[in-house]
């Protein structure tokens, strides 16, 4: 409870007494949905959202053709050490759509999940700074109805940039390798049809993989009125994260790291599917979501809006 | 110094609405606020006296240290949900999406209110455009709007839909002559459809020209408030005597019970004697008496300014 609501009820009770003036019409029962929409197409006509989602399509443009180039000298893919993550790099020879993959486990680590901290941290905090966030608020938007569509809205953004690697991708791959029958890693070959459908439900693993992250930087969002202080924190707590996942000396944080299951999605090129570690992930990403999401709704709630 | 009674419930109420921000600074300090309905209501403060902290307050922006406020008879920000939707508000300068064409910014603006019928959204755009006269430049970004465009596209969100109250904080700031000019000739209109209109603002002459009824702010507490002509009358008049011999003059109106004389080239101005019984008439035949050259005397009407000086002992430029 504010300290405003308690002072309120006095007046809340001689107002009652009289008369509503002129009705206004009723919120739909669609009633984000307009303000969801809204919210997608501003954060996508931003320039720095292209920017973001440009840089992600060609990271799958240069990985290709440094493949391409590496494997153009009679070298044969050399000895990929892949280590914990997946090297799907000595396979992209022999069909371009494992591009999809090595692009995803290239870019998970640090690009991808860097444009959703830079778009999640800019959420509320670029529009406190830029001041369209009061004009928002007395429109009445509604803090709790706006939160929630920046959240939807982060979302959708998520599954973009994933998508945006993917298909950018898929075509490298098939202008500049085979495609055809994709040989899992569990030894199974299944036809090129099975792989495009589970290169989909990967792309869609590694979405689900930066919900954690969106949710923090909703967070850190909420805390600032500066947007390009919120973006950086955001961007520099990955950062820390990733360090601190690095080192084997902290391992007894590790699983509790938003990052630690990242790698899953790999299990979706298996047969049959070993689904224990992608719902671990979803789980973890899930309480991510819930904690800073209600950490992000009781900052915005209650927070005075001075700029 | 009340209001005179009006139909209804104030469009604008407060009680004892204070706000200390975190820096321990007391902004807004135990504010009782009463704005009848259909007025046009100035504001008035210097800068940094707290109208802007009040208008955050009232919109459910800031939350009041202590106190309540309520708008449209209904408690704030308890009922923001009912009551925003018939209130439009420029806060403290317009705030633009610079990608966005004007147009979009208005669609921006307009679907964040869940009672804007998106049916009419576009016919509602274009009402509020041609209103405050952007019709021209609706495409074009608003970050190549020059700082009037800018304002009265701001205004152009207050007007998406129809307003019970309009809350214009400092509509003028920063504008140009004619850009002043053209702002309030478009908050006269709006008030003349019957919208009552809070408008805060440090502009004496402002608000003289634009309202019916005025509250006076300075550093953070009400001093006064009522019809601007029942104020402005409620100040007394100064004494203004025209004379080429100002020194002589000032010397002879001070021993006869003038006070707070100032003498400006010709131009000497002071307080009338506050004993019952002067004449006026007596000052003049002792300054002609003393061989003064009197040019002009007479009695200046009591201004705004008059007020805010009697209320504060102060001048209006003095910062809070
Ligand atoms: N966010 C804030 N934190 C601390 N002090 C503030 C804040 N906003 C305003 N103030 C202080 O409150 C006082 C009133 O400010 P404001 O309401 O903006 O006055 P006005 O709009 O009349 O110029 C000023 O002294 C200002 O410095
Ligand atoms: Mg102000």
């Amino acid at each position: 409870m504010s300290p405003a609501d308690g002072a309120a009820s006095a007046v809340r009770a001689e107002a009652a007494a009289s008369g509503p003036g002129t009705a206004v019409r009723r919120p739909s029962p669609l009633w984000t949905l307009s303000l969801f929409r809204s919210e997608l197409t501003v954060t996508l006509r931003r320039w720095r959202t292209l920017a973001l989602l440009g840089i992600l399509a060609v990271l799958p443009v240069l990985i290709g053709i440094a493949v391409k180039i590496e494997t153009g000298g009679g070298d044969g893919g050399g000895g990929g050490d892949g280590g914990e993550g997946p090297a799907f790099i000595n396979q992209i020879t022999n069909n371009g759509l494992f591009l999809v993959f090595t692009a995803l486990a290239a870019t998970l680590p640090f690009f991808l999940p860097m444009t959703v901290g830079v778009v999640a941290g800019d959420a509320v905090a670029g529009e406190a700074s830029a001041g369209t966030l009061r004009y928002l608020l007395v429109a009445p938007a509604g803090r709790t109805r706006l939160l929630l569509a920046k959240f939807a809205a982060l979302l959708v953004f998520c599954l973009l940039a994933t998508l945006v690697v993917a298909l950018s991708a898929v075509l490298v791959g098939a202008a500049l390798f085979p495609l055809g029958d994709i040989t899992l890693l569990s030894g199974v070959t299944v036809p090129l049809s099975e792989g495009l459908l589970r290169a989909l439900a990967i792309a869609v693993a590694v979405a689900v993989s930066l919900v954690g992250l969106a949710a923090l930087g909703l967070f850190v969002s909420t805390l600032t009125g500066s947007g390009i202080a919120a973006m950086s924190a955001t961007v520099g707590l990955l950062i820390t994260v990733q360090i601190v996942g690095a080192i084997p000396q902290l391992d007894v944080v590790h699983p509790y790291l938003f990052p630690y299951h990242w790698m899953s999605f790999a299990d979706l090129l298996r047969a049959p599917v070993p689904w224990g570690d992608i719902l671990a992930n979803a789980g973890l990403q899930g309480v991510y979501a819930a904690v800073f999401g209600s950490a992000a709704w009781a900052r915005f709630t209650t927070r005075d809006i001075t700029s | 110094m009340d209001a005179p009674p009006t139909a209804g419930e104030p469009a604008v109420e407060a009680r004892g609405l204070s706000k200390r921000f975190r820096g321990g600074q007391l902004a807004v300090d135990g504010l009782d606020l009463r704005v009848p309905r259909g007025s046009v209501f100035g504001f008035l403060g210097p800068n940094g006296s707290g109208k802007t902290t009040t208008i955050r307050m009232l919109l459910g922006l800031v939350t009041p240290t202590d106190g309540s406020a309520a708008l449209l008879g209904r408690p704030m920000p308890a009922d923001a949900r009912r009551v925003l939707p018939k209130v439009g508000a420029l806060i403290e300068g317009p705030a633009l999406y610079g990608f966005l064409s004007g147009r979009d910014n208005l669609a921006r603006f307009d679907a964040a209110d869940p009672t804007a019928d998106p049916a009419t959204r576009r016919a509602r755009i274009d009402a509020a455009l041609d209103r405050v006269g952007l019709g021209a430049a609706a495409r074009k970004h608003a970050r190549t709007y020059s700082l009037g465009m800018k304002q009265r596209l701001g205004l152009a969100v207050a007007l998406l839909q129809p307003r019970e109250l309009l809350i214009l904080d400092e509509p003028t700031n920063g504008l140009d002559p004619q850009g002043m000019r053209e702002m309030r000739t478009l908050v006269r209109e709006l008030a003349g459809d019957g919208t009552t209109v809070f408008l805060s603002s440090h502009l004496l002459d402002e608000v003289e020209q634009v309202c019916t009824h005025t509250a006076v702010m300075a550093r953070g507490r009400l001093l006064a408030q009522g019809p601007v002509a029942e104020l402005a009358a409620g100040a007394r008049g100064r004494l203004v005597v025209t004379t080429p011999d100002a020194g002589d003059a000032a010397s002879v109106l001070k021993e006869h019970g003038v006070t707070a004389l100032s003498t400006e080239g010709d131009r000497v101005t002071g307080d009338p004697p506050t004993e019952p019984g002067t004449d006026l008439a007596d000052l003049n035949a002792a300054l002609v008496h003393a061989g003064v050259r009197v040019r002009s005397f007479g009695v200046e009407n009591g201004s705004l300014e008059d007020a805010f000086v009697a209320l504060t002992g102060e001048g209006f430029d003095v910062a809070g």
